[in-house]
């Protein structure tokens, strides 16, 4: 052993053949696969490795798993950077490069530890007393919490988009077994043996849970994998179960990899339904709270016992060992096997024999650890029958190991709803009963005996198999009962009259006293209790707090700790990657791209697009690169309203309605009567919602008899269709109709303008297209460019003009001709831009004025409403107060001044006072080039009756400030609509 | 994570449908009173047990279900077709 490393010369689970270099703190160093960082570092006599949250008092390894509380650092830089990651959890690798957190310079040397000086005054709550309420209240709160969120804290993550790949993937299995310790290996021995299907997952990169910890852990560990692996078991590594769900669904997260490699994944989120769930996760230690009990040097000691001989690793040469049960002894064994010194402090009076050479001193406690930075000795007490402590002296030590009992791990039931029973017997929270197919085996049962804990799993494992209907041995279950030399209920070591540091929750800097002010302060329930104390809120949640937080709080009260209470425990059981839920569910993967048929043929002719829900619509054609969106759909609209254009309108809904009884069904559906539309023939309808609002809108065509084309608004498709299939099947069985979506299967283009027609003559074959055989709201067949295709007359724009359906797959071929017309006519294509705007001049309704709270009577559409039939809507649209004088309804909007433009959103008010939501608000804004001046639509209260030919103040707060406007008709253009119709 | 089982597609994630509300609200016929129509649209029970509802398979066979679930458990204890026309089963 070089004076540098306390690695030991021989042992551990390490690859001492292959050297890994990795950095911290922009320092190098050397460790070996097989090595976790925190052993790395500990390895490499590395003692101070994080800062407090709140003191910034210097941290250490405190443990070697999952509960790490102390070695929580940032590992990657740049995209890559990973903040709170526990040390103890992450296996080393080549080119590693880790941070300590919270701290500046450094960890080693930290200008925050005057905190630590001052700290008498950062207690909970603190900084709510002192400054919430200081001066102007919330908003100083505000500046405030800023600085101290800079001053308290944990790491960082990175600003940038995350570079690594996730995915997520299902599979499903007889029994999945949660951890690999001596329990989980027998239990997925005796399920496979059974010949069941079973998963284990391991959330450690090696298998063998607590049998890695032991001295002869290697060959034990080894033994029992071959074992699983011979049977055909699956192994998960690296593998947390994260949360249990309803109907016996798991969630877990697979690291993969650490490193950047192309294309393979960072992180696997798997959702496993098995039959049944064996859980084996064990217990964690608990420490007990004394003071400076966060000193580095100060570990738990199964920590210690894993370091030693998983890792080869002795961290100090003189080492006081601190127990209330006889876990404390193994490791004291094993550490006075690699040649430390060391004394074992029992804080019973009577226990296990000493182990060979270790000092043990019985009935004597920790009390206060000593060393300003790293552990330099520590004060020991006398423990009196009646649990007084008296000083007895002071040990020099570089290294203490601490047990105070152990806690199993109950998250995995507590997912499930199930609470955890305090059990006064065993000193720990016991997993409470479920009926559902889980069972519990065990340390995480509380079974200490590593025989016990085998036999647990064996038990667990066959009588899942029973429960399946597969034969299986019938074993006893072991309980959990008290040995001869039973945990002495310890949690914190005080001393009559003095104040120690003594920390509950290392990673939030929750001292003892915390938790006595919590109780002095009222704040005793448990959960106020924790919110007061942030015990527990921290990345580990509680893993090694909770216990004495709860056992403290009863203390303060005087009530039994199972009176006391526990916290639920809520998936997941340690923090995931958000990236791994999200799995490959990112970008365009999360919102798909909906493409019209006409999508390239759009951006051939240099269409900008924009998307409109999930589809990408032409937005405007430039004709020039420079050319604005303002300055395009001017022109576009200018030119189709004097001579013609086309628009891509594919992304409408389209739904066939098929069935004898498929025009009773759009009576039902519409305000409007569809019954005796004629064949050949189209009618505009609206429909509304059971609660009587408007719902959607559009044109439905009769093709046959029994056939109708439904078009729906393009946000609407998905949901209309769900509605016609809902009333179908649920409400009118006895209607005899079908209902199928073809959006998606004919592309449409609109040709507006008074040209419109001139264009169609040009390229429609079999169809007459005069005034006379085909008016307006007419359906025709016909044929452009060899391909049939649907024409319907109908009006968007308010001009002379039509929709041309085709076959999606026939859509190029049609456009082409319908451009090859429509361009030497001096003819242009237009995009959403010009028809929102052609719109508006119109007084059309869309999206902005269907806002789920307009009635029909709002949108200027009350005489469509058949008074004849009954349909969707009709009688909660008779009530009150859909039918109030001061209801906003549809309005147009001018400004008064010459070249004011109009901005939507904006509110409209009475008068300059702007307060509240006004009388109203702008919908939808554009520049009329026919009228020569902005336009908007708007809903205002008792709409143009009330207010027609007067003026508003549009506030916009945001942009424009004030602006008078007009209140006028929402018609702008061709009220009558003799354009449309000749 | 609840699984149900349709009666066309056979046990699926509840990820492919669309709740639909509770299947025992009678819906009066389009021209009863308002009272009828505001007592189907708005007032609901909000039981904690057996609960009897629609869900719709909105990405698979686009059926109505009702489906009996326990609002404590998600337990689901069956599943049929809304619709008495479309059969039992597959």
């Amino acid at each position: 052993m070089s004076a540098s490393s306390s690695r030991l010369d021989a042992g551990g689970i390490i690859n001492r053949d292959e050297t890994l270099k990795f950095q911290f703190d922009g320092k190098s160093y050397e460790g070996h696969p097989g090595d976790s960082l925190a052993s790395a570092l500990l390895a490499n006599n590395v003692k101070i490795v994080g800062r407090g949250f709140k003191y910034h008092r210097p941290r250490g390894v405190m443990s070697a798993g999952q509960e790490e509380g102390g070695a929580i650092l940032t590992v990657g830089t740049g995209a890559r950077r990973e903040p709170n990651v526990k040390a103890t959890m992450q296996p080393l690798y080549s080119g590693l490069e880790s941070f300590g957190q919270n701290a500046w310079p450094s960890v080693a040397r930290d200008f925050g530890r005057v905190n630590d000086i001052g700290s008498r005054f950062l207690g909970a709550g603190f900084y709510y007393k002192t400054f919430f309420g200081v001066r102007g209240g919330t908003k100083d709160w505000m500046l405030f919490e800023k600085i101290i969120r800079k001053a308290a804290g944990m790491g960082t993550a990175s600003r940038e988009p995350d570079p690594a790949h996730y995915e997520t993937a299902h599979t499903s299995c007889d029994v999945l077994v949660v951890g690999s310790g001596p329990a989980g290996l027998a239990a997925a021995t005796q399920a496979a043996e059974a010949g069941l299907d079973v998963v284990v997952a391991e959330q450690d990169f090696t298998l063998g849970g607590d049998y890695l910890s032991q001295p002869d852990g290697a060959h034990r560990a080894v033994e029992a994998v071959a074992k699983v692996e011979s049977l055909g078991v699956s192994v998960m590594l690296r593998t947390q179960v994260f949360g249990l769900y309803d109907g016996c669904v798991a969630g877990l997260i697979e690291s993969v990899t650490d490193q950047e490699t192309g294309m393979q994944v960072r992180q696997r989120m798997w959702i496993v339904r098995p039959r049944q769930i064996i859980i084996a996760t064990g217990a964690i230690e608990r420490p007990i709270a004394f003071g400076n009990n966060d000193r580095p040097g100060i570990m738990g000691s199964a920590g210690l016992r894993t370091y030693l001989n998983r890792y080869a690793i002795k961290p100090g040469q003189e080492a006081v060992i601190a127990t209330t049960n006889d876990s404390g002894y193994a490791t004291a064994a094993d550490l006075k096997a690699s040649g430390a010194q060391v004394t074992l402090l029992d804080a019973r009076t009577h226990g296990p024999d000493a182990p060979e050479g270790v000092e043990v001193l019985r009935g004597r406690v920790p009390v206060k650890g000593e060393g300003w930075s790293e552990l330099q000795g520590l004060q020991i007490g006398k423990l009196s029958e009646s649990g007084e402590v008296s000083v007895e002296k002071s040990i020099g030590c570089d290294l203490a190991a601490v047990s105070g009992g152990w806690s199993p791990v109950v998250n995995l039931t507590s997912h499930r709803g199930v609470k955890p029973v305090w059990s006064e017997e065993m000193d720990c929270f016991l997993p409470g009963e479920t009926k559902e197919p889980i069972k519990v085996c065990g340390s995480a049962a509380g079974l200490w005996d590593e025989e016990e804990c085998r036999l647990s799993g064996a038990a667990a494992a066959a009588e899942a198999a029973r429960d399946l209907g597969v034969n299986a041995p019938v074993i006893e279950r072991p309980e959990p009962r008290r040995t001869n030399t039973p945990t002495m209920a310890l949690y914190e070591v005080t001393l009559p009259g003095k104040k120690l540091k003594s920390f509950v929750d290392p990673q939030h800097d929750v001292t003892t006293g915390d938790i006595r002010l919590a109780h002095q302060e009222g704040f005793v329930s448990v959960e106020h209790m924790k919110r007061y104390t942030t015990l527990g809120m921290a990345t580990d949640q509680g893993k090694v707090g909770n216990v004495i937080g709860i056992a403290l709080m009863a203390a303060a009260t005087g009530a039994p700790v199972s009176k006391t209470g526990t916290t639920t425990f809520r998936p997941p059981y340690s923090p995931i990657s958000i990236g791994a839920i999200a799995g490959r569910s990112v970008k365009q993967h999360f919102r798909p791209n909906r493409l019209t048929p006409l999508d390239a043929w759009n951006k051939k002719h240099n269409a900008v697009m924009t998307q409109a829900g999930l589809w990408w619509r032409p937005w405007y054609y430039p004709i020039t690169p420079t050319e604005s969106v303002d300055d395009a759909y001017e022109r576009e609209m200018k030119i189709t309203r004097e001579s013609v254009g086309l628009c891509d309108v594919s992304s409408l809904g389209k739904i066939m309605v098929q069935g004898p009884d498929a025009g009773e069904f759009l009576n039902r559906l519409y305000v409007n009567g569809f019954g005796k539309l004629a064949v050949g023939k189209a009618r505009y309808g609206v429909m509304l919602r059971d609660d009587g609002i408007v719902y959607d809108d559009g044109t439905t065509w009769r093709l046959s008899e029994n056939d109708f084309l439904m078009t729906t608004t393009t946000a609407n498709a998905a949901g209309v269709m769900a509605k016609l299939e809902e009333y179908l099947q649920t409400r009118w069985p006895e209607l005899k109709v079908s209902v199928a979506s073809v959006s998606d299967q004919w592309a449409g283009i609109a040709v507006a303008g008074p040209k419109s027609r001139d264009v169609l003559e040009a390229v429609t074959t079999e169809c007459d297209l005069s005034n006379e055989a085909f008016p307006f709201m007419g359906i025709r067949e016909g044929v452009i460019a060899g391909k049939k295709v649907y024409l319907a007359r109908i009006s968007f724009s308010g001009e002379r003009a039509y929709e041309v359906y085709v076959r999606s797959g026939d859509a190029e071929p049609v456009a082409d001709a319908l451009w090859g017309a429509t361009e030497p006519l001096g003819g242009c294509l237009y995009g959403t831009e010009a028809l929102g705007a052609m719109r508006v001049e119109k007084g059309h309704v869309a999206g902005s004025e269907l806002d789920g709270r307009t009635t029909l009577e709002d949108l200027g559409l009350g005489k469509m409403a058949s008074s004849k039939k009954a349909y969707i809507g009709k009688a909660l649209a008779t009530r009150e107060g859909l039918h109030d004088a001061d209801r906003r309804q549809l309005v147009g909007i001018i400004p008064t001044g010459d070249g004011k433009r109009l901005r939507a959103g904006a509110l409209l008010m009475a008068d300059t006072e702007q307060q509240g939501h006004g009388e109203g608000e702008i919908t939808a804004v554009t520049y009329s080039v026919e009228l020569g001046h902005w336009i908007g639509l708007g809903l205002i209260k008792g709409g143009v009756e009330r207010w027609d030919g007067k003026t508003a103040i549009s506030a916009d707060p945001v942009r424009d400030g004030n602006t008078e406007v007009r209140i006028v008709s929402p018609h702008f253009l061709d009220p009558k609509g003799e354009r449309m119709h000749g | 994570m609840i699984i149900i089982p349709c009666p066309f597609c056979g046990d699926r994630d509840h990820s492919e449908f669309s709740y639909g509300g509770d299947a025992t609200v009678k819906y009066p016929a389009l021209d009863a009173s308002a009272e009828e129509w505001y007592n189907a649209v708005y007032l609901r029970k909000n039981p904690r047990g057996a609960h009897t509802e629609y869900w719709h398979h909105v990405g698979g066979c686009r059926s109505w279900l009702v489906v009996e679930r326990d609002t404590l458990t998600h337990e689901i204890s069956s599943a049929k077709y809304a619709h008495d026309g479309y059969g039992d089963s597959a």
